[in-house]
């Protein structure tokens, strides 16, 4: 793996790239991300939870060779804690450590420096040196004023310091912003993104995933697994698996060393991929059926 | 913007003509698309080859439809807008297909294969298949001079010559993949197809475009709740969480203890030389509120609610801590369903089905509704609830019980009561509103507008305040 790679050349090569650590990228993922790279526009990355949002950034830093860095939405997040601090306790000592030598004028100087600085998430990525890839994580937590504030920082790149003057970046950083859609994300914030929207991949592209990532597991029991996490995504459930636990469960087969999923394999491992009590109830009774009977293999 | 995209657009011809006007075609059916997007447009057409239709399709996607709803029309938009582009073009130029007419008479057997190839592949969703398959239909067809002339009635008549269905036909052999019923979708997307194979033809008889028309309802397949009026509900309900956040606080005026907010303490200290003179305190933030909903679902309030429904929808979007109950004879909590079910269809169905209002007469029973709703929520409420009802003030002739109203109108902070019906409509018949508008507020609400006037009134503490 290259350590800093330069800009992919064309889709086809990013693909390639988030291929080599290890992301299997649809085709319009690989795309946009392609374009983020190439028009520096923040992504906005929509779609259910767990068919790997988060990881589409960490696969674009790790290709990238770029520092990832993350932003938790939760909601009640404010700037003090996306932005910046003064480290008000620092400062304080500077004070009292020079208040008695040095004149006023001197410490006021000092003490709105850099130094004095605590630069969280979003500063970090601005003021970088190398470019960095931004993951503002779970957007649709935070709120609206939240967005209003990043409004800023993602059309000009730059942060307004009242003591310091304006931070501009000095690289550009790719941006992806994720969302469960558990609520409307407002029209500015979205003008000025690229959107993705991510779905649960088709069962071809999923056998893929899991065959990546556990590449022991035999060709048939991989098909059917992927087979069963479709069936059991069809379900009305409370949470339907995600990659991340098919590629689980997948490994959990691997340790068993199973050689088919029937219905026992099935219902003792089942709580890898569900986890909600009434869900549990709800699969055993409509996937673990099905497999029991042996003739519905496509 | 780059100079180059600049020029190109000036000279109002080629692709960037072109997609000024998809951007007008998508405006007009509802997305919003601003000059912005459109700029990004080109900013990414320069990155992708046109040539790959997948990858301009996305790419024009990614820049333009920005959230699920959009995409689909988007999706729609785009077909439409660049097949007519195309076959303009083709008329334009006169291209022509090869001539089918002099292919023959298409026999019974033929006939029956074609059937057979075109069931399968509507069973496997096959996208490509379908394609060609509705081009060998529609040039079967054709030669043997059916068409009527209206794309419409020529598609349907087809698809029964066929015997296409997405009811089950038991009378088939099990071996047909038709016996079973076909996919509704699949079925609906080869229509579709069917469609654009005639609508080719037709454009290459008479060397015009037929005019464009608009996306219908049914062409979006969007669920049959009105969506327009939901975004607009949600965004009427947004304006109602502010209002409902920042307000009463001054109303209410409690002055307990504030945190003591250190950074902005010392940031002050430092004028008096680090020694902490003057106290910053955090502002206080505005306690959540707490909501109770009572949506009426009974028969007499059909036409509202699923207008109800979907500002019900939208304030579990908006509010966190929120119970929502819906109401006929029976009351039945229902802020599970909301939790858990983003789609406003499937939250309608599950409400209309497993619910359990538990309607025997399918009449309203208000007095029933509020002691079992007191019984349910009697420890929880407090001032700080907000309770809104939402129904007709209907009783059918059963005695209102405004005593125990009054009794919840006094344990919760505010209460207000959207009725549905047109303010002429009050007091008459059954309607009791009058008896209940002693204890809360009442607005008439049936349009997102009316809703509007709600949430600006919930802004006027004085008004409220002064029923």
């Amino acid at each position: 793996m290259p350590l800093s790679s330069p800009a992919p050349a064309s889709i086809a090569d990013l693909a390639e790239g988030l291929r080599s650590v290890g992301y299997l990228p649809g085709e319009s993922t690989a795309l946009v991300a392609y374009l983020a790279t190439k028009l520096g526009k923040p992504v906005l990355v929509e779609g259910p939870a767990g068919v790997g949002k988060t990881e589409l950034a960490k696969a674009l830093a790790s290709y990238l060779g770029r520092e990832l860095v993350r932003l938790q939405c939760y909601e009640g997040l404010d700037e003090a804690k996306a932005l910046y601090e003064w480290n008000y306790r620092k400062q304080l000592l500077r004070i009292q450590a020079e208040a008695s030598g040095t004149g006023w004028d001197a410490v006021q100087e000092d003490i709105f420096g850099e130094e004095f600085l605590l630069a969280r998430p979003l500063m970090t990525a601005i003021a970088s040196e190398e470019p960095v890839v931004l993951l503002i994580d779970e957007i649709d937590k935070t709120d609206q004023e939240f967005e209003a504030m990043l409004l800023e920082v993602l059309s000009d790149f730059q942060i307004s310091i009242p003591e310091l003057g304006r931070v501009e970046s000095r690289t550009h950083p790719i941006v992806l912003l994720t969302s469960n859609n558990s609520r409307e994300l407002t029209e500015a914030l979205k003008r000025r993104c690229l959107y993705l929207w991510l779905d649960y991949p088709s069962l071809e592209h999923e056998l893929e995933i899991v065959r990546l990532h556990a590449p022991e597991l035999s060709a048939t029991v991989a098909r059917r697994l992927v087979e069963v996490i479709g069936m059991v995504r069809t379900l009305d459930l409370k949470k339907p698996p995600s990659i991340a636990e098919s590629i689980d469960w997948a490994r959990a087969l691997l340790l068993l060393g199973v050689e088919d999923i029937d219905e026992e394999t099935f219902n003792e491992t089942m709580s890898v991929i569900v986890k909600h009590r009434t869900d549990m109830d709800v699969v055993a009774e409509r996937v673990g059926l099905k497999l029991s009977s042996p003739a519905d293999v496509t | 913007m780059s100079t180059e995209s600049h020029r190109r657009l000036q000279s109002g011809e080629g692709l960037p003509a072109r997609i000024l006007e998809l951007g007008e075609e998508l405006r007009a059916e509802g997305v919003a698309v601003g000059t912005s997007e459109l700029l990004d447009s080109f900013e990414v057409l320069k990155e992708v080859s046109w040539t790959s239709q997948e990858d301009f399709r996305e790419a024009l996607a990614a820049t333009l439809a920005k959230s699920q709803e959009d995409r689909r029309v988007f999706e729609l938009v785009f077909d439409r807008f660049f097949f007519r582009a195309v076959e303009l073009a083709a008329a334009e130029q006169g291209v022509h297909e090869e001539d089918l007419a002099n292919l023959g008479e298409l026999s019974g057997e033929e006939l029956d294969a074609l059937r057979a190839q075109i069931a399968a592949a509507l069973k496997d969703g096959a996208e490509g298949a379908m394609r060609d398959l509705a081009r060998m239909t529609i040039a079967a067809f054709a030669r043997r001079q059916e068409g009527s002339g209206v794309i419409g009635v020529d598609v349907q008549r087809i698809r029964r010559a066929l015997g296409l269905r997405a009811e089950p036909q038991p009378q088939l052999p099990a071996e047909d993949p038709r016996r079973d019923g076909l996919p509704r979708d699949a079925l609906r997307r080869f229509e579709a197809l069917l469609r654009r194979e005639l609508e080719r033809m037709q454009i290459e008889r008479t060397g015009e475009l037929p005019p464009a028309r608009p996306l219908g309802d049914l062409d979006r397949a969007l669920p049959s709740g009105p969506l327009a009026d939901l975004a607009a509900v949600h965004r009427v309900v947004a304006q109602l969480r502010r209002r409902l956040a920042t307000q009463g606080l001054q109303a209410r005026g409690h002055r307990s203890p504030a945190h003591v907010d250190v950074r902005r303490t010392m940031r002050a200290s430092l004028q008096t030389g680090g020694v902490p003179v003057v106290l910053k305190f955090r502002p206080r933030r505005p306690r959540r509120p707490e909501i109770y909903v009572l949506c009426d679902v009974s028969t007499s309030v059909t036409s509202a609610s699923v207008f109800f429904l979907s500002v019900l929808h939208a304030l579990h979007d908006t509010f966190r801590k929120m119970r929502s109950f819906v109401f006929i004879e029976r009351i039945s909590e229902v802020t599970d369903i909301f939790e858990h079910e983003r789609n406003f269809k499937r939250v309608s169905e599950r409400i209309a089905n497993d619910a359990g209002v538990a309607d025997i007469s399918g009449y309203t029973d208000y007095g029933r509704v509020w002691s079992e709703f007191l019984v349910q929520v009697e420890d929880d409420l407090d001032p700080r609830a907000t309770v809104i009802v939402l129904g007709d003030a209907r009783t059918n002739g059963r005695d209102p019980r405004a005593d125990i109203f009054a009794q919840i109108a006094a344990r919760a902070g505010r209460t207000f009561w959207l009725n549905p019906e047109p303010r002429l409509y009050w007091n008459y018949g059954d309607s009791v509103i009058s008896a209940y508008e002693q204890y809360c507020t009442a607005f008439e609400c049936w349009t997102t507008a009316q809703l509007e006037d709600f949430v600006r009134a919930l802004a006027r503490p004085g008004t409220v305040a002064a029923r």
